[in-house]
């Protein structure tokens, strides 16, 4: 508990600083999966770790531990948690709950969205063309989801460019890429700490689309110009009001990375990544199993109390079952 | 290209064999015959095939035609496939909205990476089959 309680978040801060960099030059399917594992495990651990800290505190308020019947003074010798370490956990604990349940609430808004407007979308084919002059693509994810291109960027694109660009947006609705982004969304919400790893996952997952593009038109060139042409068309088109300035130097890394040779398959990463979460989630038990513990010693050691106060003499003895509610014989009752 | 994958998904591959051709007509400048069309679409299609395609895709008035030659010519019925205007600026921009739950295909460039994109390109064979960028009739 001293210390493996802690371990989840330095994971994730360990996780935090070094994925990002690396991670862009992974083949990104697997990279993707990776990413969107540790971002579970670590939101999961980060949510574990404040809970235990959190209740460390919880359960030396006096009215808990009577109604639990353990010894607030055994809790306090036994505990190395601070108080004030448990307070800030306890808030931070809360501040993740309801920031998780602001993203979840926004999440299911866009999904909704996106999926009615799928269906207002004309047509039934799996291509909907804007009529308007500005370059935009986007996937639509939905039942079926649509991929949206304006008559702007089809028509600053050649034809093998185009053929490019829809493999690129099928990628993303085939590869349910939403749901990727969903998720490091969410632990995001969770976790402040995990945001590099969200912004690095939204960088992945076009590469995943760029790469399976690739192997679909056959030649990574074409594509690498089709994601070019594309960004140099938006950026020579004046901006839309309301378009957000978004985060610049993607484009030239997935062009430089698509001009590249696929990128090798690589397990060391992988290894070691996998390697830090094992160690998330063992901590992380053992810590549970400690809190457990002391709780349990705290609870003899108030029955102990207890039973000296009631004039019997002797150590407790644990009886079989839940001993705290056996070890004092008459029922009584502290007040 | 496209059936490589057996005749499970020969109804996927139909739908993007659609997308293509509505992205060629919409790309081109000019109404396109059917077999102008095949030749633009990559991959050897049989002219049947994007004939038939092309048929659909009218009856389900995406397409306006009008006859040349011993065929027609294709255009996008453009008034049928456009969302009223409001509609599709909210589109457009919730589209953008780095929030909304959508993969844009691309970002805003800086200025550095325009140059840098401009390099990387010109590096490349030029596009042989490409529009200029940035046109816009």
């Amino acid at each position: 508990m001293r210390i493996s309680v802690y371990i989840p978040l330095v994971v994730t801060v360990v996780l935090a600083v070094l994925v990002p960099g690396p991670a862009r030059r992974l083949a990104p399917r697997p990279a993707a999966w990776a990413l969107a594992c540790a971002a579970l495990v670590t939101a999961l651990g980060w949510l574990g770790s404040l809970a235990l800290l959190a209740f460390a505190g919880f359960a030396r308020i006096p009215e808990v531990a009577a109604e639990g019947r353990w010894s607030v003074s055994a809790l306090s010798a036994d505990d190395p948690v601070y108080l004030t370490v448990a307070t800030a956990a306890a808030l931070a604990l809360a501040a993740s709950c309801v920031g998780l349940g602001v993203a979840a609430v926004r999440q299911a808004r866009h999904l909704s969205w996106a999926r009615r407007e799928c269906r207002r979308l004309s047509g039934d084919t799996e291509l909907a063309v804007l009529d308007d002059p500005s370059p935009a693509a986007f996937a639509l994810p939905g039942t079926p989801g649509r991929i949206v291109v304006s008559r702007g960027m089809l028509r600053c694109l050649g034809d093998s460019e185009r053929e490019a660009l829809l493999a690129h947006e099928r990628a993303h609705l085939r590869g349910r890429h939403h749901l990727f982004q969903t998720l490091w969304r969410l632990t995001a919400a969770v976790s402040p700490l995990l945001r590099p790893l969200a912004d690095t996952g939204g960088y992945i997952l076009e590469r995943w689309a760029d790469e399976e593009a690739a192997a679909q038109v056959g030649d990574r060139r074409i594509v690498a110009r089709s994601v070019g042409r594309a960004a140099l068309a938006s950026a020579a088109h004046p901006p839309r009001a309301g378009m957000l300035a978004a985060s610049g130097g993607a484009v030239p890394q997935r062009v430089r990375a698509l001009l590249a040779p696929p990128p090798p398959r690589r397990a060391l990463p992988f290894v070691g990544g996998a390697l830090l979460l094992a160690v998330c989630c063992t901590s992380l038990a053992n810590a549970a199993s400690d809190s457990e513990d002391m709780i349990e010693s705290a609870q003899r050691a108030a029955c102990a109390t207890e039973l000296k106060a009631a004039g019997v003499p002797g150590e407790p003895v644990r009886q079989p079952g839940h001993g705290h509610e056996r070890c004092c014989p008459r029922g009584e009752r502290r007040h | 290209m496209h059936d490589r994958e057996g005749e499970a998904s020969g109804r996927r591959a139909r739908g993007e064999l659609e997308s293509g051709v509505l992205a060629t007509l919409w790309g081109a400048e000019e109404p396109l015959t059917a077999r102008q069309v095949r030749d633009r679409l990559p991959g050897d299609l049989a002219y049947t095939t994007v004939l038939t395609i092309l048929s659909r895709l009218y009856d389900k008035g995406m397409l306006v035609r009008h006859r040349a030659g011993r065929g027609y010519a294709y255009a996008p019925a453009r008034d049928e496939a456009s969302h009223t205007a409001e509609q599709m600026h909210a589109l457009l921009e919730h589209g953008s909205d780095r929030e909304a739950v959508l993969s844009r295909f691309v970002s805003e460039l800086s200025q550095e990476d325009e140059q840098l994109l401009h390099r990387l390109l010109s590096d490349q064979d030029p596009g042989q089959d490409s529009a200029p960028v940035g046109k816009e009739p």
